[in-house]
């Protein structure tokens, strides 16, 4: 074994806190490493995906719909898939960190902990992202109805980051407790009702051509709940993850 | 655990006094009104119930505020006994909407956005019970309680306009509850004077049993320290 | 180098630590022994910032916990029985990822510099999860050694390494302590520290219950003091 070399030209002790250089190089890592990951073992996107079109499957028995009637629900179809989908990925992404003691390596990085939160959501509204942009063609070709209309896609993303971000946050704290995958969705639901209504009035609105100052109050509030969860997110995240 | 401390004696007889009164009063003071006949007394505890629950919501996010900051664990008493008392409250309130419903209009149930809140409110306090349930460390159950009696005391009222929006714009087809018709009957000055007595009485049992909780969890606390003493 | 006073941790309202005093110059290697549940791992956890002290003070390299933990965080290597390491990455990327957290200078040349002292070179981009444990501990080191970190603490991790691991931490742990490194390792392994460490503590019922310098005393004797330091706590 040969003996330790010396790091060279040790990068600058940049004191105290060590700048938005690194609070973003760090949360770049994190995404990383979860795509990486992710590319390598396929698991998270491969169960999100095959729960996503089991979920629409079960819909098209359970609900016995004429075309007319299915342009109301496609909405809600679409958004309880998505919701009940994202829990997996929310679960399985922060599992990945308990196990083998890896939220000890990154609480042990020299950076401010709301990196992690801010590297292990957009990792989320990645995945999440992926999953949608597969599910929508093949609801679109299952079912006959055109979805793409770019008023749509702008709500399936303000309505995925509200519910990435307070997912996310919850997950790190259903992952810490002894009824873990069971206690996400009894969390997190109730809590993302906001987005939810918002989010399946917006797109219905989208898809049934509907005047654009009726969707408008949907999308305000889409946007409001976001900000403000994002920034208590923020706030938060330090209680959720220390001892 | 402490003697009983005098005010809180005193407390206990005001607010069985005022409960008694309130009841006579409900039956007998307030006038049988005239569309429902006696279903309709249920609304003196049912608004009370539910104005005074969301009481809960608000001391435990303030609570969890606290204790975040503070760390002091007595926060976290007092925010685990509001959520549980209010879940209790709130319960009652469910279940005397429901009653007033059915005198009503005939349903059971009605999708108007007090009603739905109000059940949503109910399941994020049995979540958080069951977030706390799950959790063995004392320090990290407060801090998660804390985090979430939080993140409700933000969403809770997201939610309800979210509702309050749905319904303006596809107003509800079942029953006939078009947004004016709940509670929507003019009220003699009795029947107002029967409300906000009800409201106060319920407002007194609240504080009251709240302070009882708070006791009872010290007490649980200083038992289980002195347990730990004696495994020492 | 890392200097505690009065150190007090309590878990609801059972306590761990009872007011530890502790400290350690700049280039000691010091073993810190204790039976179970004696708060080892609690104190370890609470220097290297995973852990918030109830009272007391910490200081480590002129930073206090928790106040200025990302300073500290940045001196200080980890080194635990879990390997903090990502199954689904390979060796490299395992150390790219945290080279970039730790924003590393010249980080593939240092990466590869590691891997050698380790001796997974060869293993660079195998999966970790198809590892033996003595592997990824080794990756662990590596890990911990990868921004030169002044202050190393390893907690217990001779756990589960089979002899010829065993060998290859204890050359590290040498080197470590040769390079003029503050080392803090917690052990049950007594005959394996008495070779590396320059002072012994123990741990006892939340306090230190006694120190002794290595040039003070007979290493064959520590089964000795040990036992005799846990009787008097």
């Amino acid at each position: 074994m040969q003996p330790i070399p010396q790091a060279e030209n040790q990068v600058s002790l940049k004191e105290p806190s060590l700048g938005v250089a690194q609070f973003i190089r760090s949360i770049t890592a994190i995404i990383w490493k979860d795509m990486a990951a992710e590319l390598r073992s396929r698991e998270l996107l491969s169960a999100m995906l095959v729960f996503a079109l089991l979920v629409i499957l079960i819909f098209n028995f359970s609900l016995e719909l004429d075309a007319r009637a299915r342009a109301t629900v496609t909405a809600g179809v679409l958004w309880v898939t998505f919701a009940f989908a994202g829990t997996l990925g929310l679960n399985r992404s922060m599992a990945m960190e308990k196990d083998r003691g890896c939220l000890d390596g990154l609480l042990l990085a020299p950076v401010d902990r709301s990196a992690i939160y801010f590297g292990k959501a957009i990792g989320n509204l990645i995945f999440m992202l992926i999953v949608e942009v597969i599910v929508l063609p093949v609801y679109s070709v299952l079912y006959s109805v055109n979805l793409f209309k770019p008023g749509l896609l702008l709500v399936i993303l303000l309505g995925s980051i509200g519910y990435v971000a307070v997912g996310t946050l919850l997950s790190s704290m259903a992952v810490q407790t002894r009824t873990r995958d069971v206690l996400l969705p009894i969390l997190l639901f109730p809590l993302v009702i906001p987005v939810l209504i918002a989010a399946v009035k917006g797109s219905t609105g989208f898809l049934q051509g509907v005047q654009a100052i009726d969707i408008r109050p949907w999308i305000n509030l889409l946007i409001v709940y976001d900000v403000i969860f994002v920034a208590v997110a923020f706030m938060v995240f330090d209680y959720i993850v220390e001892e | 655990m402490e003697p009983k401390p005098r005010l809180l004696a005193i407390l206990d007889i005001v607010t069985v006094l005022l409960l008694i009164t309130a009841v006579v009063m409900v039956f007998l003071y307030a006038p049988l009104e005239a569309v429902m006949g006696q279903v309709q007394r249920v609304f003196y505890f049912h608004v009370a119930n539910a104005w005074v629950g969301m009481l809960g919501f608000l001391v435990a996010a303030i609570a969890g505020v606290a204790f975040l900051r503070k760390g002091d664990h007595k926060w976290d008493v007092v925010g685990m006994a509001a959520v549980e008392i209010s879940f209790v409250f709130f319960f009652i309130a469910i279940v005397s909407g429901s009653i007033w419903a059915r005198g009503s209009w005939g349903t059971w149930w009605t999708w108007d956005p007090r009603l739905t809140t109000a059940a949503i409110v109910e399941l994020v306090y049995a979540a958080y019970l069951m977030l706390r349930q799950g959790i063995e460390d004392p320090d990290r159950r407060a801090r998660f309680g804390a985090v979430y009696a939080i993140l409700s005391f933000i969403s809770v009222p997201l939610t309800f306009i979210s509702i309050r929006i749905f319904r303006t714009i596809h107003p509800v087809i079942i029953g006939s509850g078009a947004a004016g018709a709940e509670g929507s009957f003019d009220m003699t000055p009795k029947m107002l004077q029967t409300f906000m007595f009800s409201l106060l009485t319920f407002s007194f049992i609240f504080a009251d049993l709240l302070w009882h909780r708070i006791r009872l969890g010290k007490l649980a606390d200083k038992t289980e320290n002195l347990r730990l003493k004696v495994i020492q | 180098m890392i200097t505690v006073r009065k150190l007090v941790k309590r878990f609801g309202l059972k306590p761990v630590l009872r007011g530890m005093d502790f400290s350690v110059e700049s280039g000691e290697f010091v073993a810190l022994l204790g039976p179970n549940g004696a708060g080892k791992t609690t104190f370890l956890r609470i220097l290297a910032s995973l852990s918030r002290p109830t009272l007391g003070i910490v200081n480590i390299a002129g930073y206090s916990l928790p106040g200025q933990a990302a300073a500290v965080r940045r001196r200080l290597g980890v080194v635990s029985h879990l390997p903090l390491l990502y199954g689904d990455l390979t060796a490299e990327e395992n150390l790219r990822f945290y080279a970039r957290m730790y924003n590393v200078a010249l980080a593939e040349k240092r990466i590869s510099e590691v891997l050698e002292v380790v001796g997974l070179s060869s293993r660079r981009r195998d999966l970790v999860r198809t590892f033996s444990r003595g592997m990824q501990q080794r990756l662990a080191i590596g890990r911990a050694v990868l921004h030169d970190p002044e202050v190393m603490l390893f907690d217990e991790p001779h756990t589960g390494l089979d002899q010829d691991a065993c060998q290859m931490l204890d050359t590290v742990l040498r080197e470590v302590a040769a390079r003029g490194r503050t080392v803090v390792m917690t052990s049950h392994d007594l005959a394996r520290v008495a070779d590396l460490a320059s002072r012994f503590d123990v741990l006892s019922r939340g306090v230190i219950a006694a120190s002794i310098q290595r040039s003070q005393m007979d290493p064959n004797n520590l089964l000795a003091f040990y036992r005799q330091a846990i009787i008097e706590a």
